[in-house]
């Protein structure tokens, strides 16, 4: 996985479409590619596809038609395992495991890998660190932390095993909105250092104007356009416009 | 004489109808959770079985005790001995609770926490045994305290088939239409299984997920 040279897409899609047994299609012929160290955000309303997309990545689902490449490699000839410890997962929801501490929650990507126990607990340390939170929550359960504490302790167990992608679905969604704005400036200053392979789904278009290096617009399965951040705000495509329109008078509302 | 006098002029009699009594119930449990949350785990793994596993459990229940006692009688080596017989019978009324408790507690884990699981990249067994499994422990647990419940009840009912247990002193006091003989079994029955309800309670609730 080293070897894939950089100007390929870190990830593609390639005419992929995804159905349900029903025959409902999620997710129409979709064509995109995500640069290596970029944040692209896929941003839509509820139902347009884009947490179809995010888990058609680490084959939580799995397309209907059409090829998906990571580094590369189509996913059909990856070890499903394999490709998804390399890809950090982060979830609105979060899913922490409640029965497990904060420390043992972090490390559980290491644990299943086989890392030694020492090593472990020195990753740990580190990522408490590297997301600000104390060293003394390690013991801890999620239920005695906060929602903002909580969603640190899901991005530093996304990020245990140095993995080159994150998945990140509405990871800031459930936040308060003081909260959510730290977490927000926190994740553009480590993604300045660390340069993983992000690919972020949201809503908001301000969150997605705030952190992507790439913005995708997504509408009832398929993807509408793609733009800077800069471009987007601009764009003259009447369904971009209309995001935009629907977010202003939000705020000024 | 009271109920109480009785029992304790014949306390040697009481407590080795209660060790009985304990045995077949403490066998067959130990019997339907060996197979139970296996067949549970099973069936939350391969949907097509789950309807005949949980159907054929469902079935058992509705046979009376005594008649399951009466059809296990020529069965070669359990046959041949009562309490084989018993434990047999008492093993196969606790198995549904057994399952569809071990099922309903591993299919009601937080759906998200088993989408992180899988998307990190666990394995299906690294998700059974670290996440599903001991989250579900409580709902598991409950299942064992309906069993044991239910099965300390029934055990009564393997005196009439010779099995012994504190359902002697039933079967005995309806014979002689004696209250008091029947209270010496039906009190200490009904203290083990409100001793199994409170113990296992608590283990419930200890093992819980917080």
């Amino acid at each position: 996985m080293n070897d894939s040279p950089d100007h390929r897409p870190a990830i593609q899609f390639r005419n992929v479409s995804y159905r349900l047994d029903t025959g409902y299609e999620l997710l129409h012929n979709l064509n995109l590619g995500v640069q290596r160290g970029e944040t692209l955000v896929l941003l839509g309303r509820s139902g347009s596809g884009k947490t179809t997309t995010l888990k058609l990545i680490n084959r939580l689902l799995v397309q209907s038609q059409g090829e998906i490449y990571v580094d590369g490699r189509s996913l059909a000839e990856w070890d499903v395992i394999r490709l998804r410890r390399m890809i950090g997962y982060v979830i609105q929801e979060v899913g922490l495991f409640p029965h497990f501490t904060v420390a043992r929650n972090i490390g559980v990507v290491p644990q299943i890998e086989g890392w030694p126990a020492d090593r472990i607990q020195q990753r740990v340390h580190e990522l408490l660190q590297l997301v600000g939170l104390e060293p003394q929550l390690a013991s801890r359960y999620p239920r005695e932390l906060s929602g903002g504490q909580r969603q640190r302790v899901g991005a530093a167990r996304a990020l245990a095993a140095d993995p080159a992608f994150l998945l990140m679905d509405e990871p800031f969604g459930a936040l308060d909105p003081i909260t959510r704005a730290e977490l927000q400036r926190e994740f553009l200053a480590l993604q300045q250092r660390l340069e993983k392979t992000v690919v972020f789904v949201t809503h908001d278009l301000r969150e997605a104007l705030l952190l992507g290096t790439r913005i995708a617009l997504m509408e009832a399965g398929q993807l509408v356009i793609t733009h800077t951040p800069d471009d987007f705000v601009h764009s003259a495509n009447p369904l971009v416009q209309a995001y935009v329109d629907a977010f202003q008078t939000k705020r000024s509302s | 004489m009271n109920v109480f006098q009785f029992m304790a002029q014949n306390h040697t009699e009481v407590l080795e109808l209660t060790a009985e009594h304990l045995w077949l119930v403490g066998a067959s449990i130990v019997l339907a959770v060996l197979i139970g949350i296996p067949l549970g785990i099973l069936i939350t793994r391969w949907p097509l079985l789950k309807r005949p596993v949980l159907g054929g459990a469902n079935i058992i229940q509705t046979i009376p005790s005594l008649a399951l006692f009466g059809f296990l009688l020529p069965a070669p080596w359990i046959g041949a001995r009562a309490d084989r017989l018993a434990i047999l019978a008492l093993t196969l009324y606790a198995l549904l609770p057994l399952i569809r408790n071990t099922y309903t507690g591993i299919k009601g884990v937080d759906r998200a926490v088993v989408e992180a699981g899988r998307g990190m990249g666990m394995t299906d067994r690294q998700l059974l045994w670290q996440v599903e499994f001991p989250l579900a422990l409580g709902v598991i647990i409950a299942g064992v305290r309906v069993a044991a419940v239910i099965s300390i009840g029934l055990a009564t009912i393997a005196a009439a088939i010779g099995a012994g247990g504190l359902g002697e002193y039933i079967f005995r006091g309806l014979a002689m239409v004696n209250n008091q003989v029947i209270l010496a079994g039906a009190i200490p029955a009904a203290a083990l299984a409100i001793l199994a309800d409170v113990s296992l309670g608590w283990l419930e609730k200890r093992l819980s997920p917080h």
